[in-house]
């Protein structure tokens, strides 16, 4: 893995890796070699699996972050490219035709988190939700709970309790002394 | 409750009409202009009537007799609940001794099991199986999902009560009932059909417009004529 890392280090703009395992490991890249890397980790390094590519809002820091976890299947490693997008009007590269399975991963995101991919076939059609005319539900903005107390009717007659004083009272109701 | 941010507000926009849903001219071969309503033109607008009771109590006590021991299930499984279904269908559990049967459409069948939740997606093929279903038909309910959405409290997707959307017969408690559970919901169902308390197809033809408009509330591409027979 750290010869692979050697390797683009010479071409590329690398972040420090994170190596959660010996064959596991998170590097942050540039957003314009993104497509460069995965190309040349598809073709020269074995890395012919794309696994998944998911994204995480760091809202405070007014971010996306595109996570591109490729496998070599041979060599039995893993490698997460993480790319960060600017939260406002994010817009990712297309890898469709790189790997088609990303065309999905692209249209989930551009529905869940609202990052567009120019150019990714289908990518701004419906992909789970219908009719949804809100935010995109996966962006912390979004407050999923105020937004089913306002869609949908609640029965009434459910409490919540907070465990740690409704254990407190339910073990030891005597605790502290003299309260009952 | 204290974890909600109050400034959050949701839009309420209108979702257009899918383009080969609208109405619009179209030519025939032959040249005629026509105007067409694709959903108008192919379904009947009828509303649901009430069903009468019959003319004397001995003769209704015996429908609903008969109505009770005739319960056909329609297999339509959303949520967890689906699973339980089948041991229940299968030896280990056999409802069919029972007498009670699954069948695989809506035409055939007259009980609606809404095993668990309901995403608003899921929801309105429920709605659409339901309104199929020949008359008399019931719904039950299945876990805290359709009763006041158990787990899914906070979500985004799932709807909180069911018998906003739908008139239910019989719930049955329980995140997910066991078979056992279910088949004692059974038996209940059969005792409240069998006292002539099983209206909820009535009370939804009563209450249509409630009904829909609560349908409608939460499905915002409504893109099914309002009464699907």
């Amino acid at each position: 893995m750290r010869e692979i890392l050697y390797r683009l280090k010479d071409r590329y703009h690398l972040g420090t890796p994170t190596f959660q395992r010996t064959d596991l490991c998170f590097v942050t890249v540039r957003r314009d070699e993104i497509r460069a890397i995965l190309t040349e980790l598809r073709d020269m390094e074995g890395f012919t699996h794309l696994t998944f590519l998911t994204a995480v809002d760091w809202i405070e820091e007014q971010l996306f972050q595109l996570t591109y976890m490729v496998n070599n299947r041979e060599a039995n490693l893993s490698l997460g490219l993480r790319v960060l997008l600017d939260r406002e009007d994010a817009t990712g590269d297309t890898i469709h035709d790189l790997w088609p399975t990303a065309a999905t991963y692209q249209r989930e995101l551009r529905e869940m988190f609202g990052i567009k991919f120019p150019g990714s076939p289908r990518v701004d059609e419906e992909f789970i939700l219908e009719g949804w005319t809100d935010l995109p539900p996966y962006r912390r903005d979004f407050d999923t709970l105020a937004y089913s107390q306002q869609t949908y009717n609640d029965r009434p007659g459910r409490v919540t309790h907070d465990p740690k004083t409704h254990m407190q009272k339910t073990l030891y109701p005597s605790y502290p002394k003299g309260a009952k | 409750m204290k974890d909600v941010d109050d400034k959050f507000r949701k839009t309420d926009t209108e979702v257009p009409l899918r383009e080969e849903l609208r109405p619009r001219k179209v030519t025939t071969p032959d040249g005629q202009e026509i105007d067409i309503d694709p959903l108008r033109d192919y379904f009947c607008e009828a509303k649901p009537k009430v069903h009468p009771k019959a003319y004397s109590k001995i003769v209704e006590d015996f429908y609903n007799w008969a109505r009770a021991n005739s319960l056909w299930i329609l297999g339509f499984g959303t949520g967890c609940g689906a699973i339980e279904m089948r041991p229940l269908m299968t030896p280990r559990f056999d409802a069919y001794r029972y007498g009670i049967q699954w069948r695989p459409t809506p035409r055939q069948a007259n009980l609606l099991v809404i095993s668990g939740y309901l995403s608003v997606k899921t929801l309105k093929r429920a709605i659409r199986a339901y309104e199929q279903m020949p008359q008399p038909k019931y719904v039950m309910g299945l876990g805290s999902c359709t009763i006041n959405g158990g787990m899914y409290w906070d979500s985004y997707n799932t709807i909180k009560r069911l018998d906003d959307y739908l008139p239910v017969d019989m719930y049955v408690a329980g995140c997910m009932p066991r078979p056992e559970a279910l088949l004692h919901g059974f038996m209940e169902l059969k005792r409240v059909i069998r006292e002539g308390k099983g209206e909820g197809a009535n009370k939804y033809a009563e209450n249509f417009d409630q009904y829909k408009a609560n349908q409608k509330a939460v499905i915002k591409d409504w893109d099914m004529p309002d009464y699907n027979w």
